[in-house]
């Protein structure tokens, strides 16, 4: 299953586990590889044991039988607790030790690693601003007196503390309002580009998995694998009836969350730097199609949009403030967050940044409604499909019209 | 003679007393203190073994003190020896409860993430648990001290140190003059005690307690 040829960095043996006094394993003879450096989503419903086999790669939970292997290495038999240290792990509840400042939270694996001084403190601050917090103001508080939001960040950096090639984390963005995961969500997988960890997730939460993952495993009861690909594939190709049940339908509009900006052709759209003068950019604005202008300052930053009404107003030349228009995008954002941010800010518009935070070009709403139009394609065919492939047997299964 | 004169008269007399009386009480928790603590790390997780030494620290509890003491004349003689012998047995419930409630109440996550990161038992026991456990441990030796205060003034019935002394003398010669003088000086020293072991344990807490958890 390497398929986007990156090397296996954890592969797991026909792993079982049996809890005492339980009649059907939790796992049952899981084999699967998880490829260096991509994020792979254990996603299924409750109960059918993405937990389980989470743990028993840390080994907290010991498998009954079968082998787990981290580079090559056979860890089933190995000192847990050495083990342990090269793994990072985030739970739900974080469990930040709430007598420790965030600097000692943080500190915890390098000390057991006897890191000298100089280097802890080094890292600790190194840490806290890779997750997008203030050092000085941040690393001698105390875990009550952050917010959730900044408790999961620093939960996150206490995993990567000694810089692991391997974080577990099991429903990491589980117990935060909707608005800050989303946040959070966007800043780790930001920040998943930089460092490039294996990374074992687990979530309940289709839609987290589908934006998350670079690889999903749907696993159904007794960790059986439903399907391990790509989301992308997933969508497209539900390897049977559990897998789509899982997905949902409407799943041509959850592949929004699979198309990025940087991946689609960017529109353009007719721009004018501060300073021009006034008769230059009224014949700028008739000349185009549009009902206005984008306004740049002199690094190429947008500030503001300027429409006719702004041009008879005007009695000198353009000025351009500080601040950025309505509805702004980075290369990273998916199709979905561009949608998001339109409706947000009312605008048919959403202007790219690249970046450097300069103007790049538009995503327009026509954009996204004509993606939106070939995924729906895509999904009748797909369901076309399978009413040929479906068994006789089958009571006609009523396919919903794809909205 | 009044009391306020009394007081006067007698003030190195009852400090002497006062002193010995703090020993005793002290060495008494402190030996408790570890013994309890390690009863407690050592059957938290363990319900049985919990409920049998939970039950059995609660039994030393009703034994009258009086009887006690009278009971250990035969075995350990007369003194300081049976008085802390006895006040030990005493202090160990609040000690022993509180460390196992303490420990319990630490939260599940905490405990997971810090076995998830690699710390070993003992580690975490030391690093984790016990310090999130040690205000309500604190609390128990508190509860001990003052239990003990009061316990160790009986013990002068079998001439053990303290404050008792001067109440059992007082006792003993209830129509003269003295009599009253003496038993209250001996019951407001304990008082007194009492009320400055309770301030040692707020700044004890205080000192040994991480904001984190205040």
């Amino acid at each position: 299953m390497t398929g986007l040829g990156g090397r296996t960095k954890i592969r797991l043996d026909e792993l079982t586990k049996r809890f005492p006094g339980q009649a059907q394993p939790a796992v049952q003879g899981l084999s699967m590889e998880i490829p260096e450096g991509e994020i792979v989503i254990f996603v299924g419903p409750s109960g059918c044991g993405k937990t389980t086999t989470m743990k028993m790669i840390n080994r907290l939970i010991e498998p009954t039988s079968g082998r787990i292997f981290l580079d090559d290495e056979d860890v089933t038999r190995a000192d847990p607790d050495q083990l342990r240290r090269r793994i990072g792990y985030v739970i739900q509840q974080i469990g930040l030790f709430p007598h420790q400042t965030i600097a000692q939270n943080i500190a915890t694996v390098p000390k057991l690693l006897g890191w000298d001084r100089r280097r802890i403190a080094d890292r600790v601050d190194e840490l806290i601003g890779l997750v997008g917090m203030d050092p000085a103001e941040y690393r001698d508080r105390f875990p009550k007196q952050l917010s959730g939001g900044q408790r999961q960040r620093i939960g996150v950096a206490r995993a990567m503390s000694a810089d692991p090639d391997v974080m577990l984390m099991d429903e990491p963005f589980g117990a935060i309002d909707p608005i800050t995961r989303d946040r959070l969500q966007n800043e780790f997988l930001r920040l998943q580009a930089e460092i490039k960890k294996t990374i074992v997730f687990v979530t309940h939460d289709i839609d987290e998995a589908i934006k998350m993952g670079d690889r999903i495993a749907i696993l159904r009861e007794g960790s059986q694998i439903a399907q391990f690909d790509t989301p992308e594939r997933i969508l497209v190709d539900p390897a049977d009836e559990f897998v789509a049940d899982f997905i949902g339908r409407g799943a041509s509009l959850k592949r929004l969350s699979l198309s990025r900006v940087r991946d689609i052709a960017l529109g353009d759209w007719p721009t004018v730097t501060a300073g021009t003068d006034l008769a230059q950019a009224r014949r700028l604005l008739t000349e185009s199609d549009k009902g206005s202008l984008l306004l740049l300052d002199a690094q190429g930053v947008p500030r503001g949009w300027i429409t006719g009404d702004h041009l008879r107003a005007a009695t000198g030349p353009i000025a351009a403030g500080d601040g950025l228009p309505p509805a702004i995008v980075r290369p990273g954002a998916t199709l979905s967050d561009t949608l998001n941010e339109m409706l947000t800010a009312r605008y048919s518009t959403a202007v790219v940044l690249d970046d450097d935070g300069r103007y790049s070009g538009v995503v327009e709403i026509d954009t996204i409604n004509e993606a939106i139009r070939g995924m729906q394609t895509a999904e009748r065919e797909r369901l076309r499909g399978q009413a040929l492939v479906d068994s006789p047997f089958d009571e006609a299964d009523p396919v919903e019209p794809a909205r | 003679m009044n009391f306020v004169d009394y007081l006067g008269n007698r003030w190195d007399n009852l400090l002497e007393l006062g002193v010995e009386h703090a020993l005793v009480t002290a060495l008494a928790v402190a030996i408790a203190t570890v013994i309890g603590v390690g009863l407690g790390l050592l059957t938290y997780d363990r319900p049985r073994l919990r409920q049998l030494v939970i039950a059995t620290c609660s039994v030393f509890l009703t034994i009258p003190s009086l009887a006690l003491f009278g009971l250990f004349i035969s075995w350990l003689g007369l003194g300081t020896t049976p008085v802390v012998t006895a006040l030990v047995m005493y202090s160990l419930l609040p000690i022993v409860a509180n460390t196992i409630v303490g420990l319990r109440g630490v939260d599940p996550a905490v405990v997971e993430s810090a076995q998830g990161m690699g710390m070993s038992r003992v580690q975490r026991l030391f690093r984790i648990e016990l310090p999130l456990a040690w205000p309500v441990i604190l609390t128990g030796m508190r509860v001990s001290t003052l239990l003990a205060l009061g316990i160790v003034a009986i013990g002068a019935y079998i001439l053990g140190p303290g404050l008792g002394n001067d109440i059992f003398a007082g006792l003993s010669r209830i129509s003269s003059p003295n009599a009253l003088n003496l038993v209250l000086g001996g019951t407001l020293g304990v008082i007194v005690l009492a009320i400055l072991f309770d301030l040692l344990f707020v700044l004890l807490n205080r000192l040994t307690t991480s904001r984190g958890v205040r």
